[in-house]
């Protein structure tokens, strides 16, 4: 799976856990969080359940290196 | 036999549309089973039965709004042969009604009046004086209300104020407003504040986080719920209510946890019987409270029976919250963003995870010495967070 097809998953599990959000509000560079105004319940549910499709685990210590679209992308990248 | 009736989901609501019926009639219900869907400006919440029982009747078809107190159902109870106490049930009181296709139409046939104000026409229309009245007063055009009416009456501004069944967000904003007015007219507030070293409770989470499965882990929010429960059973004069001039304490602890919908507005559902809880089972609690609250799939007794309010802004949040009661409740418990600031410790300066921990009391119920006291059980139990696992 290369970098993009990831950032697919990730777009899809963001859209599964807040189905309000559209798709064009997404942006590769904003913080994940703050621009979409999740919660941390918001986040861990959706580390969790990349967690089920990729089967790599986000530990908290982590957080900082998922904080946006594209560092996410490339976080799982290098681990799959 | 019993007649199951529209409960009262909150002080601000007068009606419900009954969306779905979950049981039909010959089934048999135990206390706590869903029987319905209601739809209310608080979203879809699903009622459950007070009783055991055989469903005998169901009194209204679905899609229909029925004012609270409407009888829904009859019940008979286990035990109770069928037919029994027939005349009682043939004594029900024909239920107040609306059909909703009858107010669906309304809003069509204003979107095709025609919005040219003339005077003449106002001036032929009948109006009665209250209806004047009122236009005036909520800045509506009479000639928008026409229609084909020969005669406006007082009702017809009314609907043309009220807001709109299908508009959720807007019905919320109406039952968040009369909720708060309602609680700064009534409620004398008292505020205090106290800073929390968070760094202790963070660091032994992480040690609990890192062992464990990401399914498993256990977030910030789900502590600080548990350490004001905890700090609730040593000071209960805030978990309860303002009833008849006088407090009464609750033995339940159900806090209720403000929980924001991404659209608009505001619920505050409980977590029911939280006394009861492990850490563990709190953070499930939460997690299944906040996809139901988002997915519309509240009980009722859920966004009822709350003892007392916890509004916890969360990472992105202000540094500190200073909250407006909701009644008959006393208290209401805030949490601003935990940050990093300077933090003293005998004559050490250094830096720590800080939480601005507030509580709103009802000054009628509680004096400041109780809000105080509680801030500080709240303070101890986080700096030995071990204890609430």
């Amino acid at each position: 799976m290369n970098t993009d097809e990831i950032k697919k998953v990730i777009i899809e599990q963001i859209l599964e856990v807040a189905p309000e959000i559209s798709e064009d509000e997404l942006d590769d560079h904003k913080n994940i969080q703050r621009s979409l105004e999740l919660d941390s319940f918001d986040f861990l549910k959706i580390l969790t359940a990349l967690n089920e499709k990729l089967g790599v685990e986000v530990p908290e210590a982590d957080y900082g290196k998922v904080d946006t679209l594209e560092n996410m992308a490339l976080y799982f990248s290098e681990r799959l | 036999m019993s007649t199951f009736v529209m409960p009262s989901l909150g002080a601000d609501m007068e009606s419900a549309v009954l969306m779905e019926w979950k049981v039909k009639e010959g089934d048999s219900v135990s206390k706590g089973d869903i029987i319905a869907e209601v739809e209310t400006s608080k979203g879809v919440i699903e009622i459950e039965v007070f009783e055991d029982g055989v469903i005998e009747k169901l009194l209204v078809k679905e899609e229909t709004e029925c004012a609270v107190g409407t009888p829904l159902a009859v019940i008979r109870g286990k035990g109770q042969e069928v037919g029994e106490e027939e005349s009682k049930e043939s004594k029900i009181a024909q239920p107040p009604q609306k059909d909703l296709e009858s107010e669906k139409k309304e809003p069509k046939e204003k979107q095709t009046v025609q919005e040219t104000p003339k005077v003449e026409s106002e001036q032929r229309m009948k109006i009665s004086p209250a209806a004047r009245k009122k236009a005036k007063e909520a800045g509506v055009k009479l000639s928008k209300v026409q229609g084909d009416k020969k005669e406006i009456h007082l009702r017809d501004i009314k609907s043309e104020t009220a807001p709109k069944k299908s508009e959720r967000s807007s019905s919320m904003r109406q039952a968040i407003a009369k909720a708060m007015s309602l609680s700064n007219a009534q409620i004398p507030h008292y505020y205090l504040s106290s800073s929390i070293n968070m760094s202790p409770a963070l660091k032994w989470l992480e040690e609990v986080n890192r062992n464990r499965a990401i399914q498993e882990r256990i977030l910030p929010a789900a502590l600080l719920i548990q350490a004001v429960v905890h700090a609730l059973k040593d000071v209960p004069e805030l978990n309860g209510f303002w009833r008849d001039d006088a407090l009464e304490i609750s033995k339940e602890i159900n806090p209720g946890i403000a929980i924001a919908l991404r659209k608009e507005g505001l619920i505050t559902p409980a977590i029911l019987n939280a006394h009861e809880f492990n850490l563990d089972g709190m953070m499930k609690s939460l997690g299944s409270l906040i996809e139901r609250t988002r997915s519309g799939k509240l009980r009722n007794s859920e966004i009822t029976e709350q003892t007392i309010t916890i509004t916890n802004l969360g990472d992105l949040g202000a540094e500190s919250v200073f909250g407006v009661i909701y009644p008959p409740q006393v208290a209401l418990v805030g949490f601003g963003r935990i940050m990093d600031a300077p933090w003293a410790e005998g004559d050490t300066l250094s830096v720590r995870k800080v939480l601005q921990a507030t509580i709103a009391g009802d000054h009628r119920a509680t004096d400041g010495r109780i809000g105080g006291k509680f801030l500080d059980k709240l303070n101890q139990i986080l700096q030995t967070p071990q204890e609430l696992l």
